[in-house]
């Protein structure tokens, strides 16, 4: 499916033009991220990482916008119901064209349009970079599970269903998540980084993410997957850069390498059965 | 078969021939008719059915979901439910609805023609659409129970090895029949429109539902085989071992997904666009005005024709396997002719007399529900947003806004249409009560999934984590579909109440349109006569001939030019 | 007829523009694959109603004009009712039910399709009935 990329020189222009198109843009995006506090949420949040929060401040921005475009355009609606009901037998005039008026509302649609996708570019870089990071993490998503790889380390963590596998994360450093599924579609998402990715069997997708404040965040499969598609959870659990050390080091004990092991094997039985043997239990908060 | 004589003009209406049919009676008429205004009602039942089947799953999700840990249904039983509601509700309802129930009874009779221009595909499609609906609903007679990986289907998870079973390919199946029919309607619909108009009815006359129609005719022949062949390939990697969708034999499972998609977002526009003209059309008549900015009204719907074929992978920006600019520019540009019909909508009840008809109440809710649904759907053109959002309750309930417009607008077409099909009026105050069940159902339905899809509450899940904040919400959710459960039976209700009371006359709504001009129901070749045929309104002119349409802030007839040199 | 030809021309031009854009940009290939043909579907009819506008003359329903008198006369000619629609409809059905619960449905499934080919034909020929 994959063409070579063949084109270099073509990214080195493109990169130019936007880079002087984010110039122009970031002043007022710059305002909207500045009052961030004090805009409302429109019932999302901030979320716990850096690029969650760009995600939100543009949520904020198209949110203003379509209360603005919405609430004018529910106002002509009402206004018309109100004050043009029908009064009487009269015909009112025939008005069919009032072209001057329909450039308009064709024109400042466009030019919205522009500006939104203007704010999606900028902050669609942040969110798919991929900067150089030391902390890579290989998810491994299967029915009904998740499996947590960390490369040059002993660590493994496996889990599934309700189990909840944990993925364990140093806060304020880059983190690379390569992603993939050994069966069907399912999606990596956590909500509090206002993120989600499909774990796709066959390709591996790579993106990095870096956490701002330590904490344990729900995280669900949300790709249907199967019979177990509604039980299939994980947390993240985001720990001071010390403590990520510290547990990573746990699994160079000898205890802790046959628990990477255990969970290895378990990971090959699961994918040879194809059944959770765990009870569901869905009681617990985020 | 019949040579059919043009109707002759309104001057000599008196001496119209007996042109009466005499043809077979009961089931026989019903299984060898080729009249298009009973195949397009057996469309219109069959399609209504479909809307209470997919419904009545409807309600069964929702009262799983009222609680965490719902027990109404096992897990595999809610993957069936849930795949079933949007395979019903996508292919059997509103497909159909939009281009094959309405549309087949009014876009020939819109534009004067006597029948469809190929009667017999016509009833073909019919046939094909009805056993392509008993196709797949019988999945759930199988032992395996009916397809259950979702109304999309995705690879690999719809392969014989994650999804063995009759059900399954009983799906496959249903949507070969259904996808067949729909292309004998799209063949039909832009042949009829192309060749079949009577004298004076030139392109940019014809009014906009037919305009629609035409689009959405275009649209299915450019979609709809992408599906076909799509739906070829899952069942040969399903029987015959080849791996053109799974990874492991070197195939390529978001293949499917852009097969699908190529197809799904054009559907979007194939459901919605028949429903735009019948609103337009019912909010043109109930305020006494011609359709405000016809003509760009008309460029904007071919602009959505163009640009729907280019925003397909805005359904993938999670796979991380496309590409995010272009499928992001394209989608929020389709918000710009999307708005243009709405201002234009606005400016035809501008300065208007509106007559709150059911119609066109059911059009105003469609225009609320509608404007919700767009809005929020700009939100999931931009990819960071969608990667936010994407596969919770909000997708579902952004979709469920558009979706619940166009029931409204359905309903709409039947208040408006039925009468002339029928020759008798739904009654009103029950009609208000539906409006009203349906209208506030859909919001108490839809805007708490917004927040709960906003809080990371996942779609197709049968069970949920507790959480304070989410479960309110769903028992919100849950009443509004109940709802909407009552709206529907008030319709089936109104249907039996008002049978044959109120009789309808020929144009009781004093609408535009050709279809006004003739009797209701109308005649067999639909016409003993036809008026002299100058605007896209004709039996508005005749009706109201010193009341034509008017340029903006001037008395000058719109179109008068042309007239000049007769 | 001119509007027409134009109105699927242009679809067609614009799906052909959209597809270079995209091949150019994109490294997946289905897409483009999928526009060029919509690109296709639209030149192909588009194209040909083209040609044949500027070879006819006027239809009365594309001028502006007409009166009711000039389209009087034959219209085409419609069958009244028919049962091969049925007919061809259930072979189908059976043909599709084929795939699912076994290859001997194709005989039932084939004999209708054969039955309602042949029939609707002679159906033409002779006129029809009614
Ligand atoms: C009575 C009104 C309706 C109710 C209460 C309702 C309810 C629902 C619910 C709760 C879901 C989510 C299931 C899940 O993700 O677990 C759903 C999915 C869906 N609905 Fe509806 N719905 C209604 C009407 C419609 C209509 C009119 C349409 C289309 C015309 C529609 C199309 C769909 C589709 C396509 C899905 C996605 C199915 C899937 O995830 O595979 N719904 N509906
Ligand atoms: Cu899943
Ligand atoms: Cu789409």
């Amino acid at each position: 499916m994959l063409k070579s990329v063949r084109n270099s020189g073509d990214a080195r222009t493109r990169g130019r033009a936007s880079r002087r198109a984010r110039r122009v843009l970031a002043l007022p995006f710059a305002a909207l991220v500045l009052s961030g506090c004090t805009v409302p949420g429109f019932g999302a949040s901030p979320g716990d990482t850096t690029s969650s929060q760009s995600t939100f401040h543009l949520w904020q921005g198209f949110s203003i916008g379509a209360v603005i475009v919405g609430g004018l355009t529910l106002a002509l609606m009402l206004w018309s119901i109100v004050m043009h009901r029908q009064k009487g037998d009269a015909i009112p005039k025939q008005t069919q064209y009032n072209v001057p008026l329909e450039i308009i509302y064709t024109v400042i649609p466009i030019l919205i349009v522009i500006g939104l996708f203007a704010a999606t570019l900028v902050v669609e870089n942040k969110v798919v970079a991929n900067p150089k990071t030391d902390v890579i993490v290989n998810v491994n998503a299967f029915q009904w599970g998740w499996e947590f790889l960390y490369p040059g380390h002993n660590a493994v963590v496996y889990g599934q269903t309700t189990q909840s596998p944990v993925m364990v994360i140093p806060a304020n450093e880059n983190v690379h998540v390569n992603l993939t599924s050994t069966d069907v579609i399912h999606g990596f998402y956590v909500h509090a980084f206002n993120f989600s990715r499909y774990a796709l069997p066959g390709v591996t997708n790579q993106f990095t993410f870096r956490a701002t404040n330590t904490g344990t965040f729900f995280g669900q499969c949300t790709q249907l997957c199967g019979l177990y598609h509604s039980y299939m959870y994980f947390r993240v659990k985001v720990v001071s850069p010390a403590d990520y050390q510290k547990w990573l080091a746990t699994f160079n004990t000898p205890k802790g390498e046959a628990a990477a092991k255990a969970a290895a094997a378990s990971l090959q039985q699961q994918l040879s059965t194809g059944v959770p043997t765990l009870p569901a239990n869905t009681k617990f908060g985020r | 078969m019949t040579d059919v004589l043009a109707p002759t003009p309104t001057q000599h209406h008196d001496d119209h021939h007996g042109d009466e049919h005499h043809g077979p009676t009961g089931i026989v008429k019903w299984l060898t008719t080729t009249d298009h205004k009973i195949i397009g009602l057996s469309y219109t039942v069959t399609s209504v059915l479909m809307l209470v089947i997919g419904g009545f799953f409807a309600e069964i999700i929702r009262l799983q979901l009222s609680s965490p840990n719902g027990s109404l249904v096992s897990l595999a039983q809610y993957n069936e439910l849930f795949t079933m509601h949007g395979s019903v509700m996508i292919y059997l309802f509103v497909g159909p609805f939009a281009f094959g129930a309405l549309a087949n009874i009014i876009v020939p009779i819109q534009i004067g023609a006597p029948d469809m221009a190929f009667p017999r595909l016509n009833a073909l499609s019919y046939w094909l659409y009805l056993t392509g609906s008993i196709t797949m609903l019988s999945g759930f007679f199988t032992s395996g129970g009916a397809a259950n990986f979702g109304w999309v289907g995705y690879a690999p998870l719809s392969n014989s090895l994650n999804t063995p079973g009759a059900g399954a390919d009983l799906w496959i199946g249903g949507l070969l029949l259904t996808g067949f029919s729909a292309i004998f309607t799209g063949v039909n619909l832009t042949a009829t429109i192309f060749y079949l108009r009577a004298p004076g009815m030139t392109m940019f006359r014809m009014p906009i539902f037919t305009w629609n129609l035409l689009v959405t005719g275009i649209l299915i022949l450019l979609a709809f085989p992408v599906l076909t062949a799509g739906l070829i390939m899952l069942y040969c990697d399903r029987h015959f071992g080849t791996h053109i969708f799974s990874n492991t034999g070197g195939g390529v499972p978001v293949l499917w997904q852009h097969i699908f998609w190529f197809w799904g977002h054009p559907e979007v526009y194939i459901l919605a666009l028949p429903m735009f003209g019948m609103v337009t059309e019912v909010i043109a008549v109930f305020s006494k005005k011609p359709v405000f900015g016809y003509k760009g009204m008309i460029f904007a719907t071919l602009t959505i024709a163009a640009l729907s074929l280019g925003v397909w992978a805005h359904h993938m920006f999670t796979t991380g396997v496309v590409l995010l600019p272009f499928f992001s520019i394209m989608s929020l540009l389709i918000a710009v002719p999307t708005g243009i019909k709405m201002f234009n909508w606005i400016g035809t009840m501008w300065r208007g007399q509106i007559w709150f008809s059911t119609a066109m109440l059911m059009s105003l809710g469609f225009l609320f529900t509608f404007l919700i649904g767009g809005l929020t759907g700009i939100y999931l053109a931009s990819p960071p947003l969608d990667f936010f959002t994407h596969d919770t309750y909000f997708v579902v309930a952004h979709f469920h806004s558009v979706v619940m417009a166009l029931v409204l607008g359905a309903m709409a077409g039947l208040f408006y249409w039925g009468p002339k099909i029928t020759g008798y009026i739904l009654d009103e105050r029950l009609g208000k009560a539906q409006f009203w069940f349906l209208f506030l159902g859909s919001q108490v339905f839809t805007f708490p999934q917004y927040l709960l899809g906003l809080y990371g509450m996942s779609r197709r899940m049968a069970v949920y984590p507790e959480q304070p904040q989410w479960q309110h919400l769903n028992e919100l959710s849950t009443l509004g579909a109940l709802m909407i459960g009552v709206s529907t039976i008030l319709f089936v209700i109104n249907i039996g109440y008002s049978w044959k009371k109120y009789p309808a006359g020929d144009n009781p709504w004093d609408a535009q349109t050709l279809e006004w001009f003739t009797t209701s129901p109308p005649p067999h070749h639909n016409f003993y006569r036809l008026p002299q045929i100058r605007s896209e309104r004709p039996t508005w002119d005749y009706n109201h001939p010193e009341h034509r349409s008017l340029e903006h802030g001037t008395d000058h007839v719109v179109g008068a030019e042309t007239e000049a040199h007769a | 007829m001119k509007v027409e030809a134009k109105m699927l021309l242009f679809l067609g031009l614009f799906f052909g523009a959209m597809c270079a854009v995209y091949w150019n940009w994109s490294l997946e290939n289905a897409g483009g694959v999928m526009m060029f043909a919509g690109m296709l579907l639209c030149f192909l009819p588009g194209s040909y109603y083209y040609w044949w506008s500027r070879r006819m003359k006027e239809r009365p329903e594309d001028n502006p004009n007409a009166t009711q008198a000039e389209g009087a006369g034959v219209i085409d000619t419609f069958p009244g009712s028919s049962i091969f629609p049925f007919v061809l409809g259930m072979g189908a059905f059976f043909t599709v039910l084929a795939l699912v619960f076994g290859v001997w449905l194709l005989v039932p499934g084939l004999a209708l399709a054969g039955w309602a080919f042949l029939g609707g034909i002679g159906e033409g020929r002779r006129g029809g009935t009614h």
